[in-house]
C-alpha cells in the first residue's frame, strides 16, 4: 500500500511539473511578452527597455529554472502588471473562487441528487423525462449566454439581484447557479443509474419484504450506495469548476482567480498566469490523487494493478 | 397581484442593497473594463490610467480639448528661451491633497526622476527627450531638452503629471500607485487594484485652473470586464456611465428612455501596410507600386465606413489622423474603382491575380470585408489572424509584407506621433525611402511651424503617391450614460469627469 501511495504521489508530482513546463513554453510562444506589456502603441525603445528590465531577453530555459527554483519555495515572483507579489495576489483572489466553487458544487449536488433519485424511483415517468430535459438543457446552454440571460431577467427586467461584484452573498447567487447548473447533468444521470441498479438489488428487495416503507428503503438503504459514484465524480467536478470560473468570473466581475487569469493573459503578466496554471493543476492533480487513494483504500484490487 | 408586486419590490430592495447614485446625492457611478494595477501614471500604460491621471494630478500645461490651444495649468506662464529650452513661471499657493505645498522643487524632482532611465518609467518616449530641469527660483524652473522637440508641449500638457517631491521620495512608485497624492480636482479615497476606485471632489482645487471647478461630489469606479454586464448595470440604473459600447448595441440603446448614447471620433486610424522595399526578401507582389495602387483602388472604404464601422468615423486618405497638426489632406486619392484595379494588376503582370498572406489582429469583420474586395479583383488573400504582440513581433522582424493594423498616436495632435513613427527608418518602416526620412527628420526637429508643415506635407504626398500605406478610416467610440448627466466626449478619447455635472 505504501509503495502504491508513493508511486501515485510521484506520478502526480511529475504531471504538475510537466504542466508547468508546457505552460511556460507555450506562454512565451504566443508573442513577445515585452510588446504586450508595453501596450498597443509603444515605441521600439520602450519595448526594448521592458525586455531587458524584466529579463525576457534571457534564454527560456534559464528563465524557467529561475522561476521553478522560486516556485518550489512558494515564491512565484513579482507580478509584472500588478504592483504586488504573485503570492499576495493569489492569496487575495483565491478565496473568492473557492467560495464560488464550493457554492456551485453544493448547488449542483442539491439539485442533481434529488432529481436523479426521483427519476430512478419513477423511471420513464413525466418526472424522469423532465429531469432528463433539464439535464440536457444544462449541458446544451453555453454558460456565458445563460449568465447573461439571468442578468437580464433578475437584474434588469426584475431588479432582484446585483448584476456584478463580490461584496455580498447576493452577488454569488447568479454565478453559483450558472456554474453549478453546468455540472448538474452528469451528477444527475450518475445518481439515476446508480439508484436504478441499487433498487434492483437483493438487499432492497429484502428490506421491502421486511415491510419497511418506501421512504425508509430509499432514504436509508438505497441512497447511501447509489450516490457513491456521484460523490467521487463531484470531486473532479470541483476541479473543473475552479478552471471553468474564468468566463463566469469575468461576466459577473467577481475578481477571483479566474478573472485574474484572464486579465493576466491579456496583459502578458506571465509570472501570474504561470502561478495560476500551477496552482489549478496542483488542485486538480490533488483531487485526482485523493480519489485514487480513497478508491484503493475501499477496493484492494486497485492496489495490485 | 398587488401584494406580490409589493413583496417583490421589498425583496428587490433587500437583495440589491442601496446602490443609488445620481443627482440626488451628487455622486456618479462609472464602470470600465481595464483593470488598473497601479494608479502611478508613470507605471501604467492603460487608457484608464490616463483618465485617472487627469482627475488626480495636474501637469504644467493644459491642452484645451475644444480649441487644442495650450494653456498654463500648474505653470502661470511659459516661454521658449531657444529651440531646446523652456522657462516656466509656476502658480503659487497650490497645495497637494496631503497638504504639501507645490513649488519648483516638485517640478524639478518629478521631471528629473522620471526622465532618468534608471527609474524605469514604462513609456520612455514621454520622458527621454528631457535633458535636465533646473530650479531658477522657488516658483521658476528651466527645462532643457536633448534636441529640439516640437511636441514637447504635448508631453507637458499630457502624460507629464507633477508629483509631490517629499511624499514620492518617501513612498515611491508603490506607495503612489496605491495611495495617490496630486493637486488635481479629485482625491482618491479608496483603491482596490483591478476592482474599484473611489474619488471625492477636491474642494480646495485652485481657482483659475483651465480644468474648471469640479462639480460632482463623489465618483465610484468599478471594473467590470464584460461589456454586456456593463450594459446590464446601466440599464438596471446601478451605473451611470459606460463607454466602448459596440455599435450594434449602441444603436439598440439609442431609443431607450433615460439614456444618452453619444458617438465620438477617436485618434485611432486603421491602415493597410505594404512591404514596399522588399524588407521580407520574398519578392512579394506588393513590392510593385502598381500592385499597391491596384489594391488601393480595389477597396471601397466609403462603403466600409457606412455599413461596417459606422458612427462618426470617416475615410482617411493621408497617412495620419485628419485632426493632427501637419496632416496634409491634399494628397493622391485612390477612389474605389475595381476596373482600374484590375487594369493596374494586369499592367504589373498579375492579370490572373495572386495569393498573398494578409495579417490582422483586430476587427476581424473589417479584415474580412477587405478580403472580399481583394477577391473581387482577383487577389486571393489568406488571412493570418494573430494576437497584437505576436503580429507586432513579426512586423519588427521584417517578416510581414501585407497587413491591416491601427494606430492611436498616443492621442497626440501631431503627425510626428504617427507618420514619423512608421516611416523614419524605424522597425515599423517598410518603405525605407531616404527622401521621406529626411523630410520627416526635418519636421520632427524644426520649431518653425511653417517649416514643419511643409516638410510633413512633402512626406505625406510621397507616401500617398507611392501607396506605401493605404489609410483606411478613423475609429470611433460609443459612450452611453444617464440622460441627466452633462457629459461631453472629446476626440482624444480621454473622458474628463471633472467637467461633468448632473442636470
Amino acid at each position: 500500500m505504501q509503495l502504491f501511495i508513493l508511486k501515485r504521489i510521484g506520478l502526480a508530482f511529475l504531471v504538475a511539473l510537466f504542466v508547468s513546463f508546457l505552460s511556460f513554453i507555450l506562454l512565451r510562444a504566443g508573442g513577445d511578452p515585452a510588446i504586450a506589456m508595453a501596450g498597443e502603441g509603444a515605441s521600439e525603445a520602450d519595448i526594448e527597455f521592458i525586455r531587458v528590465q524584466f529579463g525576457f531577453d534571457r534564454p527560456v530555459m534559464v528563465q524557467y529554472y529561475d522561476w521553478l527554483s522560486g516556485a518550489v519555495r512558494g515564491d512565484f515572483g513579482q507580478s509584472t502588471y500588478f504592483s504586488s507579489t504573485v503570492a499576495e495576489l493569489i492569496a487575495e483572489r483565491l478565496p473568492v473562487t473557492l467560495k464560488l466553487g464550493v457554492a456551485a458544487l453544493i448547488f449542483a449536488i442539491l439539485l442533481a441528487v434529488p432529481l436523479g433519485m426521483i427519476a430512478a424511483v419513477y423511471p420513464n415517468s413525466i418526472i424522469d423525462r423532465t429531469a432528463l430535459g433539464l439535464s440536457v438543457l444544462g449541458q446544451a446552454l453555453p454558460n456565458f449566454w445563460f449568465a447573461l440571460l439571468l442578468i437580464v431577467v433578475f437584474s434588469v427586467w426584475w431588479p432582484l439581484l446585483p448584476p456584478s461584484g463580490n461584496t455580498t452573498w447576493q452577488h454569488f447567487i447568479m454565478p453559483t447557479i450558472v456554474l453549478g447548473y453546468y455540472a448538474t447533468p452528469a451528477l444527475m444521470r450518475l445518481t439515476r443509474s446508480g439508484m436504478l441498479e441499487v433498487l434492483r438489488s437483493d438487499y432492497i428487495r429484502t428490506a421491502r419484504a421486511k415491510g419497511l416503507g418506501p421512504l425508509q428503503v430509499i432514504g436509508k438503504h438505497a441512497m447511501r450506495n447509489a450516490i457513491l459514484p456521484a460523490v467521487s465524480l463531484s470531486t473532479v467536478q470541483f476541479g473543473y469548476m475552479l478552471g471553468g470560473s474564468v468566463i463566469i468570473e469575468s461576466i459577473f466581475a467577481l475578481h477571483g482567480i479566474g478573472q485574474l487569469a484572464w486579465e493576466s493573459i491579456l496583459r502578458a503578466d506571465l509570472a501570474t498566469v504561470q502561478a495560476i496554471v500551477l496552482i489549478l493543476s496542483l488542485i486538480y492533480v490533488g483531487l485526482n490523487l485523493t480519489g485514487d487513494l480513497l478508491n484503493a483504500l475501499l477496493d484492494p484490487r486497485i492496489r495490485v494493478t | 397581484m398587488k401584494r406580490l408586486t409589493l413583496s417583490l419590490a421589498a425583496a428587490a430592495c433587500l437583495l440589491t442593497g442601496s446602490v443609488q447614485a445620481g443627482p440626488e446625492n451628487n455622486s456618479l457611478n462609472i464602470t470600465w473594463g481595464g483593470e488598473l494595477a497601479t494608479l502611478d501614471r508613470y507605471y501604467n500604460v492603460l487608457r484608464e490610467g490616463i483618465i485617472v491621471g487627469r482627475l488626480v494630478w495636474d501637469s504644467l500645461l493644459f491642452k484645451d480639448p475644444e480649441t487644442l490651444e495650450f494653456k498654463p495649468l500648474l505653470a502661470k506662464s511659459y516661454s521658449f528661451v531657444d529651440n531646446t529650452t523652456i522657462d516656466f513661471e509656476l502658480r503659487e499657493g497650490i497645495t497637494f491633497h496631503n497638504g504639501e505645498l507645490f513649488d519648483a522643487d516638485d517640478v524639478v524632482f518629478t521631471l528629473s526622476r522620471m526622465s532618468d532611465p534608471e527609474n524605469g518609467v514604462l513609456t520612455q518616449r514621454n520622458v527621454n527627450w528631457i535633458d535636465s530641469v533646473e530650479k531658477l527660483g522657488p516658483y521658476k524652473v528651466r527645462l532643457n531638452m536633448k534636441k529640439p522637440t516640437p511636441i514637447a508641449l504635448e508631453f507637458l500638457a499630457g502624460p507629464l503629471l507633477i508629483y509631490p517631491n517629499e511624499y514620492y521620495a518617501r513612498v515611491g512608485p508603490e506607495g503612489m500607485g496605491m495611495a495617490p497624492v496630486g493637486t488635481g480636482p479629485y482625491i482618491v479615497t479608496e483603491f482596490k487594484p483591478g476592482v474599484e476606485i473611489k474619488f471625492k471632489r477636491n474642494d480646495d482645487y485652485f481657482k483659475g485652473s483651465p480644468k474648471g471647478k469640479p462639480q460632482i461630489a463623489t465618483i465610484h469606479q468599478r471594473t467590470i470586464p464584460d461589456i454586456n454586464t456593463q450594459i446590464a448595470e446601466l440599464l438596471a440604473g446601478t451605473v451611470d456611465w459606460i463607454w466602448k459600447v459596440p455599435t450594434d448595441q449602441a444603436e439598440r440603446m439609442q431609443n431607450r428612455s433615460g439614456l444618452s448614447v453619444v458617438n465620438a471620433q477617436t485618434m485611432r486610424l486603421g491602415y493597410l501596410s505594404f512591404d514596399s522595399s522588399n524588407r521580407t526578401g520574398n519578392g512579394s507582389p506588393v513590392n510593385n507600386v502598381l500592385v499597391r495602387r491596384a489594391i488601393s483602388h480595389a477597396i471601397d472604404r466609403d462603403a466600409m465606413v457606412q455599413s461596417l464601422v459606422g458612427g462618426s468615423s470617416r475615410v482617411a486618405h493621408s497617412a495620419c489622423h485628419p485632426v493632427q497638426f501637419g496632416c496634409e489632406q491634399d494628397v493622391v486619392v485612390y477612389e474605389y474603382d475595381p476596373r482600374k484595379a484590375k487594369a493596374l494588376l494586369a499592367e504589373a503582370g498579375y492579370a490572373d491575380g495572386f495569393t498573398i498572406d494578409f495579417h490582422a489582429y483586430r476587427n476581424r469583420p473589417y479584415a474580412e470585408a477587405i478580403m472580399g474586395y481583394l477577391d473581387a479583383v482577383g487577389i486571393k488573400p489568406n488571412l493570418v489572424y494573430l494576437k497584437y504582440a505576436a503580429l507586432r513581433d513579426k512586423v519588427y522582424a521584417g517578416e510581414i509584407d501585407f497587413n491591416f493594423m491601427t494606430w492611436g498616436s498616443y492621442s497626440f495632435h501631431d503627425v510626428s506621433a504617427i507618420t514619423s513613427h512608421f516611416f523614419k527608418a524605424t522597425k515599423d518602416d517598410y518603405a525605407r525611402n531616404e527622401q521621406l526620412i529626411a523630410d520627416l527628420t526635418l519636421g520632427d526637429s524644426s520649431v518653425d511651424r511653417e517649416e514643419r508643415k511643409q516638410a510633413y506635407s512633402r512626406a505625406l504626398k510621397t507616401i500617398a503617391e507611392n501607396a506605401y500605406w493605404l489609410p483606411l478610416f478613423t475609429y470611433n467610440v460609443n459612450y452611453a450614460f444617464s440622460d441627466r448627466l452633462n457629459f461631453v466626449p472629446n476626440a482624444d478619447e480621454v473622458p474628463r469627469f471633472y467637467s461633468a455635472s448632473w442636470k
